[in-house]
Order: C-alpha cells, then sequence, then structure tokens
C-alpha cells in the first residue's frame, strides 16, 4: 500500500522510502486516509470475488507500506468479508514485541473475531523494521524472534498461568484469554528472505514457509531449491503447501493494454519504493554468518529492477519475472510456470503496485479473480496433497491457495 | 595463569617483539586475544570499532611499558551469546587482568574501547592506576548527536573520522567494496562493537563514571565529526580528576592522524608520578 503521491524527485532528493522519509514534510495523513479505505475496500472486493484470502502485513517509517499495526486492518477485515476468506496477516515481527505475548493475545482476538480465520504470519522482520525503526540490536534479532516463537506457541496451547523464564521475555504469569479459536493453534505461515534458520524452523515445527520479495521467481528458484533441498536433507515431505511465494501481477485484456495501464505504477513502484540505501537493509549483525552468502547475492536484483525500471523497460521487468503482466493467460501461464519451478501452493498476489489508482486496482483484482484464479487453482491437485496449514474456520474454495495481499 | 603462546593462522604477521596470547574468561565461555609487548608499567589498550591492530601508537606505549592489547571478543558470534551487555563485557575484563597477573594497571582506550575503560574504572576503581580515554563515546547529548555509523554510506566515514578524509588512511576505514567476505568480516567486527551500543552510544555510563577513582586523560582530536569534542566538557564534568588535551588537524583517529603529539600527551600523562 504505496504512498501515490511522492514527489517526482523523491528517489533523488531523500535518502531513503524506509526508516527516514520525513513524516511531517511527506505524509499528509488526510491522503492516508483515502489511502486506507480504498486498501480495505481492495481487500474487501477480493473476498466478494472469491480469493481464499485477503493479506496485510506489518512494516515502520515506511512509504510503500504504513500499516504499522496489520492487526487493526485485520480486524476491520474480519468484519467486512462475508464470504470467509482466510486473513492472512503475514505478519507480526515478533522480535519487536517485548512481552511477544502481546502478539499471542492479539492474534488469538483476531482468530476469535474471525471466526477461525487467521493465518498467523511470524516474520523475522527486516533490518529496516527491527534495528532501525524499532531500534533492536541487530545481533538480537533472531534469538528474540526465537524466544518469542516458542512462547507465543506455548501461550496458545499450555494451559494458563504457567511462568516464562526467557533471556528477552520474563513473565510470573503466562495466561492470555482467550486462547485461540483454532486448535492447536492457528496456522504459522513463517516469511522470510532466505535465511537458512527460518527454514530449519519450518521443518522442526510443520510451518509453511512463504518467500516474501519483490523480484519474482527467477531470483527466488535459487532460494527455494535450497529451501526444498533443505527439506530433504530434514526428511520432510515436499508438499507444495509448505511453501509460498509473493509476486506482483498486472493482468489486462492483452498483453498489449496490460503495458499501457500498468508501466507507470510499476515503475513508479521499482524507482521510489525501493528506493532504500544497501545499508539499511543489513545492519551489521541481522544476519548470521551462516545465511550471509545467499544476502550478499540477494542485494544484486533490487539494482537490476531500479535500472530496468528507470529505462522503464516494460520488456526487463517482464523477462526478469519482477512483474507478471499481461492479459489472464498470458498471466496464468507463467504463474503456473513460476509455481511448478519454485514448487510452491501458496501464491501471494500482489495486486496494487507503485501508484495504481483504485480503480485500475479494483480491475486488475476483478480480472484476476475473474479470470486467472479458475485456470491456476487445481495445479497441484494431481499430486494428492493436502493443505494442512490452511485456517479452519475459513472457506475453502479451492486446494491450491491465492491471497490478494498488500506490501 | 593460563597462557597459551600461539599464532592463529592467517592473522596479519606481528613484529617479533610482539607476542599473541590466548586467555581464556568467563569460565572458559569466550576466550580473548591479547598481543603483548615491551618492559616497564603495565598498559591495558583497549581499541574502537576499527578492530585491533598494531600500530605505531602501541609501538611508541611499548617502548616504555608492558603494553597488553586486548581484541574486543565477538568476532565469532558464539562469544556475544556470552556477554549480552555492558555488565558481562566488564567482568570479562576484570577477569582477564586476573589471568594475566595485573593487580594495578593503567588503561588506555580509544572511542568504543573508551567507553569500556571507563566501565571498567567504574567497576574496578581501586584497580585502574591511570586512565586515559581518548575520543570516547558513551555518554550523549542532544546538541551533540553522535552520527549512527551502521546508517552512513560507507564512502562517508573517512570525513567523519578524519580530519583529512583523503589522507591515505581512509584506506584502513573501508574495506574493497567487490570483495564480499572482506565486507562481511569488517560488518561482523563491527557488529560485535555494535552488540553493546546499539541504538545510542548510551548504557548508562552517566550513573557509574563517578566512581571512577584514576586521574584521567580526556584526549579528543579538534576536528572529531564521529563524536564532538563537546563530550570532553560532559566527561570532565563528571569525572573527579581529569584534564582535557585537545589536539589540532585530527578527528576521531589522533593516534595515527597526528602520531607525535598524541604519543607525548599520552605518555607525559602515564609517566607523570
Amino acid at each position: 500500500m504505496p504512498y501515490r503521491d511522492l514527489p517526482a524527485d523523491f528517489e533523488s532528493k531523500y535518502e531513503s522510502i524506509w526508516v527516514t522519509p520525513p513524516n511531517t514534510e511527506l505524509c499528509d495523513p488526510q491522503k492516508v486516509a483515502q489511502y486506507y479505505q480504498w486498501n480495505l475496500d481492495e481487500l474487501e472486493l477480493a473476498d466478494q470475488l472469491g480469493f481464499d484470502g485477503v493479506g496485510v502485513n506489518e512494516h515502520h517509517q515506511n512509504g510503500y507500506g504504513f500499516m504499522a499495526s496489520p492487526n487493526l486492518m485485520a480486524a476491520a477485515l474480519a468484519r467486512r468479508t462475508p464470504n470467509n476468506s482466510a486473513i492472512m496477516v503475514l505478519g507480526n515481527t515478533l522480535a519487536l514485541y517485548a512481552p511477544a505475548t502481546r502478539v499471542a493475545e492479539e492474534f488469538a482476538m483476531l482468530d476469535v473475531l474471525s471466526n477461525g480465520r487467521l493465518a498467523a504470519g511470524f516474520p523475522v522482520g527486516t533490518s529496516m523494521d527491527v534495528n532501525f525503526c524499532y531500534g533492536v540490536t541487530p545481533t538480537e534479532t533472531r534469538p528474540r524472534f526465537r524466544e518469542a516463537e516458542e512462547l507465543i506457541i506455548k501461550a496458545w496451547t499450555q494451559p494458563g498461568p504457567f511462568t516464562f523464564n526467557g533471556k528477552f521475555n520474563k513473565l510470573r504469569y503466562v495466561n492470555p484469554w482467550p486462547q485461540p479459536l483454532q486448535k492447536p493453534h492457528p496456522p504459522v505461515w513463517l516469511a522470510g528472505g532466505g535465511s537458512v534458520e527460518t527454514w530449519d524452523l519450518a521443518a522442526r515445527r510443520d510451518y509453511t514457509y512463504s518467500y516474501l520479495s519483490f523480484f519474482g521467481a527467477k531470483f527466488g528458484k535459487k532460494l527455494m531449491d535450497g529451501f526444498w533441498n533443505r527439506m530433504d536433507e530434514l526428511g520432510v515431505d515436499r508438499n507444495p503447501y509448505r511453501a509460498g511465494f509473493a509476486q506482483q501481477i498486472c493482468v489486462s485484456e492483452t498483453d498489449e493494454s496490460a503495458e499501457k495501464e500498468y508501466l507507470e505504477h510499476c515503475s513508479y513502484f521499482f524507482n521510489k519504493c525501493l528506493h532504500i540505501p544497501p545499508y539499511f537493509f543489513e545492519a551489521p549483525g541481522y544476519r548470521t554468518r551462516k545465511s550471509t552468502e545467499f544476502a550478499i547475492r540477494t542485494n544484486q536484483p533490487g539494482v537490476i529492477a531500479a535500472s530496468a525500471a528507470l529505462e522503464k523497460n516494460w520488456k526487463t521487468l517482464n523477462e526478469e519475472g519482477f512483474i507478471i503482466a499481461g492479459s489472464p493467460a498470458t498471466v496464468a501461464d507463467k504463474l503456473i510456470e513460476a509455481a511448478k519451478t519454485l514448487r510452491v501452493g501458496n501464491l501471494h498476489a500482489l495486486l496494487q503496485i507503485g501508484s495504481m489508482p483504485h480503480e485500475l486496482t479494483k480491475k486488475n483484482i476483478t480480472l484476476f479473480a475473474e479470470e486467472v484464479i479458475p485456470r491456476i487453482r487445481h495445479i497441484w491437485d494431481d499430486e494428492g496433497w493436502e493443505h494442512r496449514w490452511w485456517p479452519k474456520g475459513a472457506a475453502n474454495r479451492s486446494k491450491s491457495s491465492s491471497a490478494a495481499s498488500q506490501a | 595463569m593460563t597462557d597459551t603462546t600461539q599464532q592463529t593462522p592467517g592473522a596479519t604477521a606481528l613484529p617479533p617483539h610482539v607476542t599473541e596470547r590466548l586467555i581464556p574468561a568467563l569460565a572458559g565461555r569466550v576466550q580473548a586475544r591479547v598481543l603483548v609487548a615491551g618492559h616497564g608499567e603495565p598498559v591495558l589498550f583497549l581499541h574502537g570499532a576499527g578492530g585491533l591492530l598494531w600500530d605505531p601508537f602501541l609501538e611508541a606505549l611499548a617502548e616504555g611499558h608492558t603494553v597488553y592489547a586486548v581484541e574486543h571478543p565477538g568476532a565469532d558470534t558464539e562469544s556475544l551469546e556470552h556477554l549480552p551487555g555492558i555488565w558481562e563485557l566488564v567482568l570479562f575484563y576484570d577477569e582477564i587482568l586476573d589471568e594475566l597477573g595485573l593487580e594495578r594497571v593503567a588503561v588506555v582506550g580509544h572511542s568504543f574501547g573508551g567507553m569500556v575503560g571507563a566501565e571498567l574504572a567504574a567497576n574496578s576503581p581501586r584497580r585502574i592506576s591511570r586512565l586515559v580515554l581518548i575520543a570516547p563515546i558513551g555518554l550523549w547529548r542532544d546538541d551533540a548527536p553522535i552520527p549512527d555509523i551502521a546508517g552512513v554510506p560507507a564512502d562517508r566515514l573517512p570525513e567523519l573520522v578524519l580530519a583529512d578524509p583523503k589522507s591515505p588512511l581512509a584506506e584502513l576505514l573501508t574495506p574493497p567494496a567487490d570483495d564480499p567476505q572482506a565486507l562481511f568480516e569488517a560488518a561482523v567486527r563491527m557488529a560485535s562493537v555494535l552488540h553493546f551500543i546499539w541504538p545510542l552510544p548510551d548504557k548508562g555510563l552517566r550513573g557509574r563514571i563517578h566512581r571512577v577513582f584514576a586521574p584521567t586523560l580526556l584526549l579528543w582530536g579538534e576536528k572529531d565529526a564521529l563524536v564532538s569534542p563537546v563530550y570532553a566538557e560532559e566527561f570532565a564534568g563528571l569525572l573527579r580528576s581529569s584534564e582535557t588535551v585537545l589536539i589540532p588537524d585530527a578527528g576521531h583517529l589522533p593516534q595515527l592522524e597526528q602520531q607525535q603529539a598524541t604519543r607525548q600527551a599520552v605518555l607525559d600523562f602515564l609517566d607523570r608520578p
């Protein structure tokens, strides 16, 4: 959900879209009032049109995503999604909350409020949010995440009150009211950018893992291969619903009209919304030695995407897979190819991109729901896997799931 | 005393008169690497965020003193798990002094090492005979914020740290941009310091520094753009006994930028009866 009215010279004049874009100078609350309404309207439309889930996420001090509390948006959605879509909160950045029982409580509230439709996202969080905006010591990012995860699951599954003696959370009485509706607890969706530690956690706890990036399947391939190799090593099955990925998608009547309608907004996204200096991406100590080699490489796509967008190069954006755009048939074919390549059963469809206006976003959502979802819905059916990570109270419209998400 | 004299594989070759010792601390959970050289009264040296190098300043100190230069722990992330905060870090140094058999010692600390030196002297006031703080961090003034070294591009570091950003010393500050491994190792070194000072280098020294008993020299580069010389006044106002020397034409690394003036001020102070 980007700020759609950034100044034309934003990326040359300001340091970053994240952490330091000056709020009084650049962010008009009147405009944000409108953006929030549009955003909720778009997600409610997705529910009506038969998406499996609607998604929200958390960022801080960020001009392309200002849902500091995704739980507030999810609460609004829980009341206004009569078609019973899953409420995908991807997620709450666990390391930010001490005591992390706050997350256990709010997620439990959402689960109860939505009658068991919550997918509980546990992202490690970016260095921008965790270290720079919230001041968490970089070397504590992962230890805090691990401890919060443990505490939340205990708070949801062990009868209270009990005592939790952690390093960062010391609680004499853990006893949240209520515990979640879903038993043993809402499905946990890990969200990450490719750290090996997170994959191991997914395997050990039987969580589903979503690779969230703006760079598409081509760049995600190496990473998801790593994920599946690790699952093989740990003796975990290859159920595609263990995995998901995010993709920016633009659907129009034809491939040509897609370029005409969406190029400007995609350029806005890659130029302005990803205008983040490398030093904010990774405070020293944020990544472990084990996960760094990959991180060094992941900085590359951002640069390529930005230059492609600067040249307004629609062809490059498409060929590199940063966006999947075109007619419904083109989009469906490419998505099937991407999903099969990565072996993922969950697609987080990012359908509002950059400066894309409300009407065009609704068109994108509508075409995707009516013309694309039916073509991609059953791609894994022949393998016969069960989606064990789908919220129990949510409508089960299909096998493969697609959730409309907002970055 | 445990004394394991050995050369770490791959370490930069040290001059022959400098000995490397590995000293266990915190019940063996963390190991300290200590460079030892020289003769005379003992001096403990604590380096800043750039890492431990045997440089001309240490060489000059070693001419009339026995220098113990301890490498800040945490280049391997496991050590940091045993050092959750400044309290454990101070205990770590206190134990190292025990292991080295140093009942009383002068301490020279630069930047982050200055903060640690001040904390150590506040914790063990009778153990520290003299204290030299070269552009220490550890206090915070809203009117003189210390820039976020993790939040600036690497190529801006020279202008923050050096009086003359074009000086050859600039190369010391920036690892080659085309060497991801070197960049990562530099990031790990930085992380091991940031571990103790994130997000601001204020961890409560203000409430403890009054315990420092040792006469203290505050030495600052006049052109320090990272830790402003106004902090010299701040430290002086909190210490029982201190004097301040400002070094002209020096930034945050006066011991390397103005070697003669800095070593003279430090040696005069240390050798005073």
